[in-house]
């Protein structure tokens, strides 16, 4: 299986990434520069976490008008695997990739923490080496991830089953007090309404070796890797 | 040359909390006439166009596109002078 990165200028989560797909699950990577303007041969793109632009304007607006975008999109469109982490989430609202925006923190500070999720879904190429329910604990790393979407796009969402990861304490409860940014409806991930988009605000390539402390990233990845080998590409 | 002022603010039931925090801290310092405090962004921005109803197209589709983002702002545009 082969990886893009795409790195704008201000990621800064994009070496994780490469690492954990040539290192830790032994497959082809390449890095991906956003003044590329076509992408050919990868089966799944990565798009980092990071401070892309300095997040000028709003979080992920400029990244989003990159020469590497359309192709990005096209990609998406096509049933290609996204995953779009933290400031990659960011880019994917404001790309249209996937619905509602991010608002400041509710605290209004950069949390960086560990959180407990839910994960909401284990049918997807993104969560089938996860268990329904199962709570998982990753990083967190952001300033904008409240996630917020009107009502109508909430109860999209929710009737698609396209909330895949939740936050919630370790026992799997969800609640405002468990909840860091203030993001509706607890959201720390969704996918669009093909489930081959992912965009969450906690960092699996942070969390896929024992040193590091923990392996609930590496299930993510290697779901990747499973929904593939099953669809025998 | 056309000059425009745009006004790009959050759209209203959308939370802000940098709005609250800066209407505690005026509670704080006593002006507890203060009920509510929206922080939004003016972008200026200076433009060619033959005249100002093809300034303000102009204007309303770039800010479209880039300059504010429909699900949690609003906009306004003033074109406030010519060159």
């Amino acid at each position: 299986m082969k990886f893009g990165v795409v790195v704008f200028p201000g990621s800064n989560c994009d070496a994780d990434c490469y690492h954990v797909v040539q290192t830790v699950l032994g497959h082809e990577v390449d890095y991906i520069w956003h003044q590329q303007a076509s992408l050919t041969g990868y089966d799944a793109l990565i798009i980092p976490g990071g401070f892309s632009y300095g997040d000028y304007l709003r979080t992920g607006a400029i990244a989003r008008f990159s020469p590497i975008m359309p192709a990005v999109i096209d990609f998406a469109n096509q049933g290609g695997l996204v995953l779009g982490i933290c400031n990659g989430f960011q880019i994917l609202l404001e790309a249209g990739l996937l619905p509602g925006a991010m608002l400041k923190n509710r605290s209004l500070k950069f949390i960086c923490d560990k959180v407990n999720l839910k994960v909401k879904r284990n049918d997807t190429a993104f969560t089938n080496q996860l268990r329904v329910n199962e709570v998982i604990t990753l990083p967190i790393a952001h300033g904008e991830g409240n996630y917020f979407c009107d009502e109508e796009t909430l109860t999209a969402l929710r009737d698609e089953n396209r909330i895949l990861f939740t936050y919630c304490n370790a026992s799997g409860n969800e609640g405002v007090e468990y909840n860091p940014n203030g993001s509706v409806a607890n959201i720390a991930g969704i996918v669009n309404r093909q489930g081959n988009v992912l965009g969450m605000m906690p960092h699996p390539e942070r969390c896929s070796e024992k040193i590091l402390g923990g392996m609930d990233g590496y299930s993510i990845f290697a779901s990747i890797l499973q929904s593939f080998q099953e669809a025998g590409r | 040359m056309y000059k425009a002022n745009i006004y790009v603010t959050l759209k209203k039931g959308v939370l802000d909390p940098q709005g609250n925090a800066v209407k505690n801290s005026l509670h704080v310092l006593g002006y507890q006439a203060v009920s509510e405090v929206r922080i939004g962004k003016l972008i200026e921005v200076w433009l060619e166009a033959d005249d100002e109803q093809n300034a303000r197209r102009e204007l309303e589709e770039l800010i479209d596109r880039l300059l504010a983002n429909p699900v949690i702002e609003d906009y306004q545009v003033e074109i406030v002078g010519v060159e």
